[in-house]
């Protein structure tokens, strides 16, 4: 069965250590702005919010794409960019509707959160379980997905 | 069942795609007229700089990706399609029988009268075939002089500076992106060129170009002249509409058709470029010409045309744009609804501009300079129609929030539901 992440953001607490594992296993630094999966913070409310692409079935981010540059690992399911085709051209991180594609200065190509490999190390990291790596049908995340799928629909229907 | 498709860019080759997904049977056909595997325009800017060579702006592997889908590829010019006996003519004579149809033919640019566009030194920048005839002229050097600064003006402009020319651009709107930005935004741009040593003129136009010793001169409506060995136009582009003469298919800036990307023929659809979609913000028909709406309308025609009846409710127009390092993007109805309310942060020593647009409790457009992360969440926002309720208030105040206000309007934050 393929897993996905699943994140509860009642669990979080802001630590960040899921921004700079992330960062550190994609960058080789420790820089929470250059992470794939970022924390957002809701001061208002007290709470945070752990987000990423939710390796959706939709794949805008690869429909998009003009050089095929995005394919999906057929072991993680994850949309994963190819550094060697994609140009830095930017299609895609407007394409994305939940804003998880982000274009890296220093590079000048896309990047987006691949699940490490089917390892993810935000998950890894997280003392308290928000984020978790578990059977895909279950998970939070899938709603997380579907609701957003949802609120979508004005795409197109079948009829 | 026989599927032949015109063009072969996105929407074309999307097109087949989708087809080959719900119809492992039927013969498709791609026919294009450019003597290179299909590609994207999209990738030029970055062949002229030599990031990538030909290859790295091919749609798709050229030669396993065809033939594993079992999609014909043709090189050849279709010069007329005839709707009453369902065929296509070819520039060779051949003819071609299709049950479905579908025109992709995208656009070409299209230059202002003004004399002496058609010296051999003046260019447009559309194919991979005026790419060459770029590479050629824009020496390290040499002085370049591009009329335009629209979409496409804008993005070739940062392969130009790193060959290492001398850039003067010229445009007729009162802003760089006059299309895509508003004054404080494309004022922006045009700053920023100008600390990159760009010559920028605004609300400027062409007069002549005129041989001279050392290619042309370029005579300026503020009264200056340029020399450059080069010219290139970007002013805009129309749909390839010719081989339809005498079809009987109802056109209009492109070609009409319904929300099932269907023309006025019933077995004829058209999609990308050519085609005059619904654009989601206006409800309207129109030509968008842009890469992302291309390769929509190629899958919805696709799954007509293989008989998965799907609607299409229409495309965000949308664009990003990197300007030499600078990189601005656009969605929907930037330019605001009357009656609206627009957020704004504008802080030009940072060269960072957000402009929100609302329409009551739905956010309807936006546009920004300088800002790389989480953009694609604004189309998120526009096309869900997200009711914002408190966070609208949030984001007049602080245009920035746009990925908070997302996530308290679609999920469950945990406890917090009633965010």
């Amino acid at each position: 069965m393929q897993k996905s992440l699943n994140i509860d953001p009642a669990k979080c607490t802001g630590c960040l250590q899921c921004e700079m594992a992330c960062s550190y296993e994609h960058t080789g630094v420790f820089n929470p702005s250059k992470s794939f999966i970022k924390v957002f913070t809701f001061h208002d409310e007290g709470r945070f919010a752990p987000y990423t692409c939710t390796q959706c079935e939709e794949a805008w981010c690869q429909r998009a794409c003009p050089v095929d540059a995005i394919s999906i690992d057929l072991t993680t399911g994850a949309k994963v960019i190819s550094d060697d085709k994609c140009v830095g051209c930017k299609v895609c991180t407007i394409a994305c509707p939940f804003g998880t594609v982000n274009y890296s200065q220093d590079t000048g190509k896309v990047v987006k959160c691949d699940l490490c490999g089917g390892d993810p190390k935000c998950a890894t990291a997280c003392p308290t379980d928000a984020i978790t790596y578990v059977d895909a049908d279950w998970t939070g995340y899938s709603r997380m997905q579907a609701s957003a799928a949802k609120s979508l629909h004005s795409i197109e229907v079948t009829t | 069942m026989q599927h032949i498709i015109i063009g072969a860019g996105p929407a074309g080759v999307v097109a087949a795609e989708t087809i080959r997904k719900y119809d492992s049977e039927a013969s498709i056909t791609i026919i294009g007229d450019e003597p290179e595997p299909p590609y994207s325009r999209m990738a030029i800017p970055y062949y002229l700089i030599k990031n990538i060579d030909e290859s790295g702006s091919y749609l798709r592997d050229p030669v396993n990706h065809y033939r594993n889908l079992n999609i014909e590829l043709v090189q050849m010019r279709v010069d007329q399609v005839d709707a009453t006996n369902k065929q296509v003519k070819l520039a060779d004579g051949r003819v071609r029988s299709y049950d479905k149809l579908l025109v992709a033919t995208g656009s070409r640019p299209v230059n202002p009268p003004i004399l002496g566009l058609d010296l051999p030194q003046v260019h447009s920048c559309w194919t991979l075939k005026d790419a060459r005839g770029i590479a050629e002229l824009a020496q390290p050097g040499a002085n370049v002089v591009l009329i335009g600064a629209g979409f496409i003006g804008c993005i070739i402009l940062e392969a130009l500076v790193k060959r290492g020319i001398n850039l003067s651009v010229i445009e007729t709107g009162n802003r760089m992106v006059p299309r895509m930005l508003n004054e404080k935004a494309g004022g922006l741009l045009k700053q920023w060129c100008l600390d990159k040593g760009i010559d920028v003129h605004t609300s400027c136009s062409v007069q002549s170009v005129i041989s001279a010793e050392k290619g042309v001169k370029v005579s300026l409506s503020d009264g200056d002249e340029l020399t450059a060995a080069l010219v290139i136009t970007a002013t805009g582009v129309k749909s390839n509409l010719e081989m339809l003469e005498g079809s009987g298919i109802e056109v209009d800036q492109g070609i009409v058709v319904n929300n099932q990307m269907q023309t006025s023929h019933s077995d004829i659809y058209a999609a990308g470029d050519v085609a005059q979609g619904m654009d989601f913000s206006t409800g309207k028909y129109e030509v968008q010409a842009i890469q992302p709406t291309a390769t929509d309308h190629g899958r919805i025609a696709g799954m007509n045309m293989a008989g998965k009846a799907t609607e299409h409710h229409g495309t965000v127009n949308m664009n990003v744009l990197d300007t030499v390092g600078l990189i601005s993007c656009s969605f929907g109805l930037w330019m605001g609804i009357e009656g609206g309310e627009q957020a704004e942060l504008y802080s030009p020593d940072q060269y960072q501009y957000v402009n929100l647009q609302f329409d009551d409790h739905c956010l309807i457009g936006a546009s920004c300079v300088g800002k790389t992360q989480h953009i694609g969440v604004l189309r998120g926002l526009i096309e869900s129609k997200i009711t914002l309720g408190v966070w609208r208030k949030r984001l007049l105040g602080n245009p920035n929030l746009i990925m908070e206000a997302y996530m308290a309007c679609t999920q469950e934050l945990g406890y917090n539901q009633k965010l």
